[in-house]
């Protein structure tokens, strides 16, 4: 599995670039057949004769992610990097040095660093070319099982050998070699159970389908019997659709869905055997389609830097017209005499002055280059990776419970973590556990207020509290639930897995069970656990009297039913995972169950295919005499499931195209269904065609599940259409949210009508309490259907399955016409907890600056009592609701905005105490451009804002509005797929690898394991990040024109010739080596402020929102003082040497020497830490200068033209002028730099002591009186919050 | 595009290490947790020293900063100041200069070599070995194309360097078909002016102060760098099938006739003029004088005769000629710069302090 994962990862942007082609290939190809593939079976055709094969035109499974061969290792390369624009440009150098009349160094020798630099990074790609080749090699030659033709069973081939059509059997544990339809499964239910770890990170099982017309089958698939063709779409990086027919001999059409194809990379689970037909291969599979390669963003700071290098760029041509100016003048100046220093160009012509002054500024920029530093890329990107691993390997970023760090993604925007403005905050699962536990239900108008279980969860958390004060690593709490796979796979009841735990003696793992059975376990309420039991005894009693269940009373029948709904509205799978199902246990009532299975798998074909096939079962006759038989039998053979846990009920909602709201659901599903088992009311299994429960007294009842339309966002709800095994009615069971169900109840028109509408009015009470107390609700509602109606509306809905065009659509609204006038059992109330220490974390990064906006999918009342809780909202705020729903909203809305905008003139009125409350609805006015700069006006002043029933576009629109807008760096965090959109549109997305599958994950740049830790990872590494990439980029730029200013104050001394002092060994590896190391030390180490100090003052956070650390007139500070360095450092050798004997490059190298060790006494003034390993790389600086000077001076007494600095280095040492100058001049350079530093930290000292101050005085602010309105105004707010923090240039 | 390999690897690696370790995690529990190491340098909390910039800090290191560098800076000044040294000027620019003739009536064709004498007087006599300078100004012998223009191999005695010199040599690498020896714009300028420094005794009698030619260049260039084409002792086959320099009036064998170990490329005249000066206005040794024995000043102070034989031209690119007499000290020849520098310095810490 690593390994395939691992491929997956490798394949990065090659992935996508590789697909594309084969694609094209085929279009070229097969120009005919545009819309579908058609897959026959190749073991109708010799595989001798490949060529006749009518799949030879598909991509066969073998895969390559490499992107070079060896041949095209090097131009590819090469060409690859010269899409990076500095390198082009260091090679037009270098290559400008061949040119005779231009040229300022040995050609050769301007040619390394170019090389050097392009040579590091493509032995880097080759590396990892290599390691992909590898991978590759190990996947291609994995094993699989194809049916022969020639030997007529199946043989081992290796993966890369597997073509479209192939025939394959697959085995438990298996890795699906390819996109493989099912055609055959040994399990009882003809089904497939698959783990999906690989494509989307959800461990949780799901279940595939055999194509229907191979569902009869009671023996193995033949192969050779197969004489279907396959149609279907073309491939497509859709995971969650697939669209197709099978076309049978005899002409018969079947629909093909994504539930019968296996996708590549999965695991088969569960299942002992199973035979596809192989339709989509090697690159052309959904996964490998899906691989997009990491993600690049350039953050602000690079796009900031890059600014500067175009003023480097400036600077250097300028400098280079200067020289050039000069060089001509000078020329000039000595007219016709041309004196004998100046020589005649090598070809012995005269040059007039001007052309020599063009041929001069060439040389001039070769020079210079090394103003445009050629090592800060690289520098940059080595920088980050550190700052990566430092975050990476945080102790205060890991959770031990789910053994989870966490994980950066996208490497190169570090530093932008230091500069957020505005988070875009999800509510369920990032602000709270999404743990759901049942907290509340009504029934039938009757509220039942679990005071019992409430008190229970309030004493597990206390319990956990004083736990995790014992383990005394930071606020942690379990966020591994049972449906992972492997707890789920151990704790089969909770009761064992307490105990068994024990045994272990895991402190960490027993924790986990106890928090484990504080979500399943539910203590029932007293009162309507009698009213189950007495209904259900009742109900049990007149079974077996033959009467009619119609006498129960309406209250008690709802109870029941209200039940069922939780239990079987759902789609929650009961598995064990991690061993293959068995297909029948032969134990004392084996054989009997198995007969009676046989006969059921005929009896209950499900769901209904046809008309005719519904009129045949479901005549009056055939119903009574089957029932008992079924059901009874069910009760008996059902046992498998009895041991097994209830798994993961998220099967499918990761994989439906609108399942925005659905991944949020399913933890409330699992809610649910251990709520109703608290009732003895229990899911023991379930089938594609029957959910099976065991009801108190009742005993395990069978229902029939003839469809389940699953949920969607846009309805909002659910339903289940079962046949009562009770009544044998046809039964909608329906759970939803509120607001859509209440629009579709219907009382009926009988006479309880007048009760019914109390019912649905108290209901709507206490939904609203529920809301105000910061519960999930929900509305359980149900829909008996006569026979002629459900006939009716199954034949359309029949219609709308078989659809291949817009299925989607048809199934949406067949389904909406099913959930009309339903009868409300009640609702319920679930509570998700706040993930420990958010309201904490809000509160600091609010005291940094942030502005948090919390986007939620969920109901306003809901979403406000989080926000109050989380510290987000104070009661003391005004509150500003924006909530209307039709077009009036419009100039509502307008109105307010003006309103409001006309508050903000006056300063005097703190509107940015209000918070702003906003709901979908009127946020799609507020939204709309012509009054999106209003929205904007009013949300800036607010304090909070809050939007609640969002959709997820409207989440993304939110943040792009203000991204773009206020120009503001923005954060998104988000738990789900529902975030995905608004985590790619913010220039930071962070995800929750959370309880809701990894779609958020894998759009993220930063994946947190909860919502604390971002705290830490903005205010601190964030803060880091920037401030010492800020600093090193500032330095770099320094080095750099401090190095170059040097050779151009000495143009004035050679005739502006473009001569240097400094030797072309050293002008080109100064750079590169001796003064490299120091940097990149300091810009991964240095702290300007402990991580202590950052994270008790938030408000130091604002530097980096600011931009405090690089704003542009930094640049010019940096290149002024470099300039006025490189003055010193020239100059006083200059009068130091003045009319002596010194020879060019003896005067030379102690100017280099100087110039080295200003740059490193300027690096430590500017290096906040010194650790051990800042003394090491500057000592080892040093060293290496002289040594490399000292071999290079001693090497060879004839090479290294022109300066031949033979002995040179040598002599010096033993100079005592040479050490004086190294002593005085990085002195002098540096005294203006270190007394401005001093003065302004002495100013800072004093500033930082008055911020400790303030802090410890508002430790314990005097609550103030709260009042509603604008005018209340207490002084909480932070005086000192545009104290700017220390800062430098 | 490094950005990107490097992104796709670190990835790479990390899903991989995600996976393993959710993968083992069904298993019995022996999976190596992925907790980081709790080490200081992962925890990012290596020892380090922050040196805290207080009033009480800082001031007291300006201060000792200034009480270091004054005492040097005196020292360095009074050494200087402690040196002799005379220059003059010969160039003969102005009219009443005994070198304005020569100056004016410069060719490079005459043959008859123009020679001029300047008198001067030492007020005080010169201790120790006094060194001869001549120094040039307005010379610029940092061109970047003439300090190019040499061939080192050549110099070095390099045979096949000496018949082809190399192209850096350009357009003084061949004349009239003979490949030049030494090769070069800067071997092609070399200074030929001689000079003769007579002390003039109260009686009027001119004794010649003995000037030594030896010892003037490095070491390792005289031993190392400039070598003769090997092969001949006799420097005139040696050099035979070469052409001199262009502006040269004799051969580079016969650059000192009489010594052969100062003859050929090992002169060290003409070593000394190839090491090219850093500035445009600089000095090169010319000559040592040697400290007598005995006790009398090498130089005693009095009147004396520069006799200078004028060859070398400089009025062209407004250039200047002049004799220098110096002593030296331990840190070189006078200059009171680094001295003064240190003063300063050292003054603007301490009043900071």
């Amino acid at each position: 599995m690593a390994r395939e994962r691992g491929e997956e990862e490798d394949t990065g942007g090659t992935g996508g670039k590789s697909a594309p082609k084969v694609k094209q290939r085929q279009r070229k190809k097969k120009t005919k057949e545009s819309k579908t593939r058609t897959v026959h079976a190749n073991i109708l055709y010799d595989s001798a004769k490949g060529e006749e094969s009518p799949n030879r035109h598909y991509a066969n499974n073998k895969i390559k992610t490499t992107k070079y061969t060896l041949l095209s290792f090097l131009p590819k390369n090469l060409f690859e990097q010269f899409h990076r624009f500095a390198n082009v440009y260091f090679v037009f150098i270098a290559l400008l040095n061949f040119v005779p009349v231009v040229n300022a160094f040995q050609p050769e020798l301007a040619l390394a660093p170019v090389v050097f630099i392009l040579s590091v990074t493509a032995i880097k790609d080759l590396w990892e070319d290599y390691r992909r080749h590898r991978s590759d090699k190990e996947i291609n030659h994995m094993d699989c099982l194809v049916y022969s033709r020639a030997e007529r069973r199946y043989v081992e081939i290796y993966w890369k050998e597997l073509r479209v059509g192939d025939f394959v059997r697959l085995r438990c544990n298996e890795i699906l070699p390819a996109d493989v339809l099912l055609l055959s499964s040994s399990d009882p239910d003809r089904l497939c159970h698959i783990e999906t770890a690989t494509l989307d990170g959800e461990t949780n099982l799901k279940q595939r389908q055999v194509v229907r017309s191979f569902y009869d089958l009671d023996c193995d698939f033949n192969p050779l019997k197969y004489t279907s063709v396959i149609e279907c779409e073309k491939p497509n990086n859709d995971l969650n659709r697939f669209r197709g027919y099978i076309i049978h001999r005899n002409g018969r059409r079947d629909a093909l869905y994504k539930d019968n194809l296996l996708l590549r990379g999965c695991t088969i689970r569960n299942t002992e055997e199973a035979v596809g037909i192989v339709i989509y291969a090697g690159h052309e599979t959904k996964a490998m389609l899906n691989n997009n390669g990491p993600r690049y963003k350039r953050s602000k700071l690079e796009r900031q830097m890059n600014v500067d290098v175009f003023w480097c760029v400036i600077i250097l041509l300028i400098m280079c017209l200067f020289t050039a100016v000069g060089h001509g003048l000078w020329m000039f100046q000595y007219g016709d005499k041309r004196p004998v220093f100046d020589v005649l160009s090598p070809e012995g012509t005269d040059l007039s002055p001007i052309m020599s002054a063009i041929y001069l500024f060439l040389t001039m920029i070769i020079v210079f280059q090394v103003l445009i530093p050629i090592s800060l890329f690289v520098s940059i990107e080595i920088v980050k990776i550190c700052q990566v691993y430092f975050i990476h390997n945080d102790l205060e970023l890991y959770e031990e419970e789910t053994d989870s760090h966490l994980q950066c993604r996208a490497l190169n925007i570090t530093e932008d973590l230091g500069q957020m403005q505005y988070i875009f905050s999800d509510k369920t699962g990032t602000l709270t556990e999404n743990k759901m536990v049942f907290r509340r239900c009504t029934v039938a108008g009757v509220e039942y207020s679990h005071d019992a279980n409430a008190r229970r969860l309030a004493m597990y958390q206390e319990v956990d509290s004083e736990e995790e004060e014992c383990v005394s690593h930071g606020g942690t709490l379990p966020r591994r639930d049972s449906v992972t796979s492997h707890t789920s796979a151990r704790v089969v009841l909770r009761s064992q897995s307490t105990k068994s735990h024990r045994r272990t003696g895991s402190r960490a793992e027993a924790k986990r069970a106890s928090i484990l059975s504080k979500h399943t376990d539910i203590t029932p309420d007293p009162q309507l656990l009698d009213k189950v039991n007495e209904c259900s005894s009742k109900m049990d009693f007149m079974r077996f009297h033959s009467q009619s269940l119609s006498t129960l009373s309406s209250d008690l029948c709802d109870i029941i039913d209200f039940f069922v709904a939780l239990t079987i509205c759902n789609t929650v799978v009961v598995s064990s995972p991690n061993q293959p199902r068995q297909k029948v246990t032969l134990d004392k009532a084996g054989m009997v169950s198995f007969l009676h299975r046989v006969i059921n798998i005929f009896e209950l074909k499900s769901p209904v295919k046809t008309i005719e096939d519904f009129i045949k079962r479901f005549t009056p006759s055939r119903l009574t005499s089957s029932n008992n038989s079924s059901s009874s039998s069910l009760n008996r053979s059902n046992n498998r499931g009895c041991s097994s846990l209830i798994s993961s009920p998220s099967a499918d909602s990761t994989l439906t195209k609108l399942d925005e709201e659905k991944t949020a659901e399913s933890p409330d599903e699992a809610a649910l269904v251990y709520a109703a088992r608290a009732y003895k009311c229990s899911l023991v299994g379930r089938l594609p065609d029957q959910v099976t429960v065991e009801l108190p007294h009742l005993g395990k009842l069978s229902f029939e599940l003839l469809h389940t339309l699953g949920f969607d966002s846009t309805r909002k709800r659910m339903s289940v259409v079962v046949r009562h095994p009770l009544t044998d009615q046809i039964t909608v069971y329906t759970k939803g949210a509120d607001s859509v169900i209440m629009d579709i109840i219907r009382p009926p028109d009988t006479g309880t009508r007048k009760r019914q509408k109390k019912i649905i009015c108290r209901t709507q009470n206490y939904l609203n309490q529920y809301a105000a107390d910061g519960l999930r609700t929900l509305c359980i509602a149900k829909k008996v259907l006569s026979k002629e109606e459900y006939a009716c509306w199954l034949q359309r809905h029949l219609q709308a399955e078989t659809a291949i065009q817009g299925r989607e659509e048809l199934l949406f609204e067949s389904a909406l016409r099913l959930e009309t006038n339903l009868h409300l059992l009640g609702a319920t109330g679930i509570e998700d907890r706040l993930q420990d220490g958010v309201p904490e974390t809000i509160a600091s990064l609010r005291k940094a600056g942030l502005q948090i906006w919390v986007l939620t999918g969920d109901k306003q009342e809901t979403a406000v009592n989080i926000a109050y809780a989380c510290k987000l909202l104070h009661y003391i705020q005004a509150k500003f609701l924006c909530s209307s729903s039709d077009q009036a909203a419009k100039m509502y809305l307008t109105n307010n905005i003006n309103n409001m905008a006309a508050a903000d003139l006056y300063p005097s009125l703190p509107v940015h105490r209000l918070g702003l409350v906003i709901d979908g609805r009127t946020l799609a006015y507020a939204l709309d451009r012509s009054l999106e700069d209003k929205f904007l006006a009013v949300a800036r002043s607010c304090r909070s804002v809050l939007c609640c029933r969002s959709t997820p576009l409207q989440k993304s629109m939110v943040v792009k509005l203000v991204r773009n807008k206020l120009k503001v760096m923005t954060l998104a965090i988000g738990d789900g797929a529902n975030d995905v959109s608004m985590i790619q549109v913010a220039d930071v997305g962070v995800g929750i690898s959370g309880q809701e599958g990894m779609q958020a994950v894998m759009a993220s740049d930063f994946a947190l394991p909860r919502f604390s830790y971002l705290q830490k990872l903005l205010l601190v590494h964030g803060h880091w990040c920037y401030s010492r990439l800020a600093n090193m980029i500032l330095y770099f730029f320094y080095k750099n024109a401090m190095f170059v200013a040097l050779i151009f104050w000495y143009q004035f001394y050679c005739g502006f010739s473009g001569s240097a002092m400094i030797d072309q060994w050293y002008l080109i590896f100064f750079n590169l080596m001796f003064s490299a190391f120091p940097q990149l030390i300091t810009g991964t180490l240095d702290k300007d402020v402990s991580a202590e100090t950052l994270q008790h003052l938030p408000q130091l956070y604002r530097s980096g929102q600011n931009s405090e650390e690089y704003k542009p007139y930094m640049f010019w500070m940096n290149m002024i003082d470099a300039f006025y360095q490189s003055l010193v450092c020239f100059f006083i050798p200059y009068f130091a040497y003045a009319d002596s004997g010194v020879d060019l490059f003896t005067w030379g190298t102690p100017i280099t020497t100087i110039a080295l060790f200003t740059i490193l006494l300027h690096l430590g003034v500017e290096t906040k830490t010194w650790t051990w390993m800042n003394w090491l790389s500057i000592c080892f600086s040093v060293a290496l200068f002289f040594t490399v000077a000292l071999c290079y001076n001693a090497s060879c007494p004839t090479c290294y033209s022109p300066s031949n600095p033979y002995w040179t280095i040598q002599r010096l040492l033993q100079d005592p002028l040479f050490y004086f100058l190294c002593i005085i001049t990085p002195c002098s350079a540096l005294l203006p730099r270190s007394i401005t530093n001093v003065v302004h930290s002495l100013s800072i000292a004093r500033v930082n002591h008055f911020i400790d101050f303030i802090v410890v005085s508002k430790e314990h602010p005097q609550p103030e009186p709260g009042h509603h309105g604008v005018a209340a105004q207490p002084a909480t707010s932070f005086p000192v919050h545009q104290q700017a923090p220390p800062k430098r240039q | 595009m490094i950005t990107a390999m490097m992104a796709s690897s670190y990835n790479a690696k990390e899903e991989d290490g995600h996976h393993s370790g959710a993968a083992g995690h069904g298993g019995a529990g022996a999976v190596k947790s992925r907790k980081p190491d709790n080490t200081a340098f992962k925890q990012q909390r290596l020892p380090a020293w922050q040196p805290i910039l207080t009033a009480g800090t800082v001031l007291p290191a300006f201060f000792v900063i200034g009480l270091i560098f004054i005492p040097i800076g005196i020292g360095l000044y009074v050494t200087s100041n402690n040196i002799k040294e005379f220059e003059i000027d010969y160039t003969g620019v102005d009219s009443n200069s005994p070198c304005y003739s020569c100056a004016r009536n410069f060719s490079s064709n005459s043959t008859t070599p123009c020679t001029c004498s300047l008198n001067f007087t030492l007020e005080q006599p010169f201790e120790s070995n006094v060194f001869m300078y001549y120094g040039l100004s307005n010379f610029y012998q940092n061109h970047r194309r003439y300090v190019k223009s040499r061939d080192d191999s050549q110099l070095n005695g390099d045979l096949s360097s000496l018949k082809e010199p190399s192209k850096e040599c350009e357009p003084y690498r061949t004349s009239e078909s003979f490949p030049i020896a030494p090769c070069g714009a800067i071997a092609n300028s070399l200074f030929n002016d001689t000079l003769e420094l007579y002390y003039v005794e109260s009686n009027g009698t001119r004794n010649l102060v003995p000037l030594v030619k030896k010892g003037i260049a490095w070491w390792t260039d005289k031993h190392v760098k400039f070598r003769n084409p090997s092969g001949n002792s006799n420097l005139t086959i040696a050099f035979q099938g070469t052409s001199k320099p262009v502006n040269w009036r004799k051969p580079v064998f016969e650059l000192d006739p009489l010594d052969s170990e100062n003859n050929g490329f090992i002169n060290e005249d003409f070593i000394v003029w190839m090491r090219t000066a850093a500035l445009p206005t600089f000095r090169k040794l010319y000559r040592i004088i040697q400290k007598k024995p005995s006790t009398t000043p090498t130089l005693p102070s009095g009147r004396y005769i520069l006799t200078v034989t004028y060859n070398y031209p400089v009025l062209s690119f407004d250039g200047r000629k002049r004799m220098i007499l110096s002593t030296i000290s331990w840190m070189g020849g006078k200059n009171p710069f680094l001295g003064i520098a240190y003063i300063t310095v050292g003054s603007i810490c301490f009043f900071l302090g």
